[in-house]
């Protein structure tokens, strides 16, 4: 007898057909500034956010395409004031929801509201176990503790707490506290994350950028904590693939499990799409999400493996990690479609891993925060700010 | 944080009653037309074997209770099912998807 994750599951046509997950991005705007922000440089204005019921739409239709899991993101999602009316869309058309939040603007009043109409999990971000230099990277005082407050609150109302903490040069030596501080909250998950570098950590890429020396420390420290509290803590490992020798399987394969409904309603294979070029992505307000999961251009662009050049094309792995990440491979190659740079095969990992050598050997450059107004926003100065 | 208790590790033993905890569902997917654990961040598909465990752990029986019962059921020796359920709940626990 035996339980397993449905990645490893044999694939039935069926299951291979349904998407899994879908990430509602319900808003760009967001308290924080974060300069390793997964939104795009371009942040959506609230004039241009999906009205209620068009994400009460969306919702029935993922439950009715076979989506599980709801993942409600952002920007930050609390700062939606029908946060409520979605979170019970998702328990009545059956979808589990996740709320992905970096807690600021939560009170408890409205916390409790939205357990009452079927939120199942909450998951909240921390910057580093230091207040200081957690909020110094936030760029928002006093977020920290009120992070641990609202931690507090979950845990009291019975909920499942996740934390997750991005992971970079700038909080590396953090890691043995966080995961202490993640235990002392109760959480039950911590996604212990390194950075990827899209969006706005690719602009803040020489400001993030770990030695290879801390990311093998870090992933020795994670393997000790993950022994010692065992049935305590689960804990979750993202590496960042630019010391990698293999790429990541990037979405679990391009339109193979997870849908990516951005604020303005456009539908992405991942939150980081819109990057490439050429590209066209379907909005809901058009087409029904059955209709672009199925059948979109962006959504067949990369599905499978009929798409790969070589060295991927004849990889054994092909399948394994589905080519890795097409963003990346644009922004490093030049065509999506290419290799992913993280692996060794492709002719352009040498260099890949060379620029992360150098970025992290050198002194770290100020940060540039994530605000709206895209590529030109004022720069962040190094230390306590 | 005061009030909190902190997290211990669930031992599963033959006289645990164990239950999947609130959070945790055991859903039959139309679209998919099987069996589905939903957890955070996690999506599990149990085989008919665990999914018979899961059904029966609902607080109140125990492990022992729930073995003997299987056992009927499979007409299988009781020793060997608690030995395998045991493990498997065990797994589940450290999973986080069954509390006693």
């Amino acid at each position: 007898m035996s339980v397993q994750a449905p990645t490893r599951a044999a694939a039935t046509e069926s299951c291979a057909r349904a998407p899994v997950g879908l990430l509602a991005e319900l808003t760009h705007r967001c308290p924080l500034q974060c300069p390793y922000c997964s939104n795009p440089l371009a942040l959506e204005r609230a004039a241009g956010e999906l009205p209620t019921e068009a994400w009460l739409d969306v919702l029935a239709q993922a439950a009715d395409l076979g989506i599980l899991q709801l993942h409600l993101s952002g920007g930050e999602p609390t700062v939606r004031r029908d946060l409520e009316d979605i979170v019970a869309q998702a328990a009545k058309v059956g979808l589990y929801s996740n709320l992905i939040t970096s807690a600021v603007t939560l009170t408890r009043e409205r916390l409790e509201r939205l357990a009452a109409r079927g939120l199942d999990h909450v998951q909240i971000s921390i910057q580093d176990a230091d207040a200081i230099n957690a909020d110094r990277i936030a760029r928002y005082q006093d977020g920290h503790g009120k992070k641990l407050e609202v931690a507090g609150w979950v845990r009291a109302l019975g909920m499942p707490l996740t934390i997750n903490a991005p992971i970079h040069r700038q909080n590396v030596a953090s890691l043995p506290a966080i995961i202490e501080l993640a235990t002392s909250l109760g959480a039950q998950r911590l996604e212990v994350a390194h950075v990827q570098y899209y969006g706005w950590a690719l602009q803040n890429r020489q400001a993030l950028m770990p030695t290879r020396a801390q990311v093998l420390a870090s992933a020795e420290l994670v393997e000790a904590a993950r022994e010692r509290l065992k049935g305590i803590l689960v804990i979750d490992f993202v590496v960042p693939d630019y010391y990698a020798r293999r790429p990541k399987p990037c979405m679990g394969g391009w339109g193979r499990g997870i849908m990516n409904v951005t604020p303005s309603g456009k539908v992405l294979p991942c939150h980081a799409a819109e990057t490439i070029t050429g590209l066209v992505f379907d909005n809901v307000r058009e087409r029904r999400l059955r209709d672009i999961w199925l059948a979109s251009d962006a959504f067949q662009a990369f599905r499978g493996t009929a798409w790969m050049r070589e060295p991927c094309r004849s990889c054994d792995l092909r399948e394994v990690d589905w080519g890795g990440c097409r963003c990346q491979a644009f922004a490093f190659a030049g065509a999506a479609a290419e290799a992913d740079p993280a692996c060794d095969k492709s002719s352009l990992h040498a260099a890949f891993t060379r620029v992360a050598e150098t970025e992290a050997a050198t002194p770290a450059t100020a940060f540039v925060y994530r605000k709206p107004g895209g590529s030109a926003p004022a720069r962040g100065t190094i230390g306590a700010d | 944080m005061s009030g909190v208790e902190q997290p211990r590790r669930t031992i599963i033993g033959a006289s645990s009653a164990p239950a999947l905890p609130r959070h945790i569902k055991l859903r039959h997917d139309a679209a998919r037309d099987r069996w589905m654990i939903l957890a955070p961040e996690r999506v599990f598909t149990p085989d008919a074997v665990a999914i018979a465990v899961l059904k029966l752990c609902d607080g109140a029986r125990t492990v022992d209770q729930i073995a003997g019962e299987l056992a009927q059921a499979y007409n299988a020796p009781e020793e060997t099912i608690l030995g395998d359920i045991i493990a498997m709940l065990q797994g589940l626990a450290d999973k986080g998807v069954v509390v006693v």
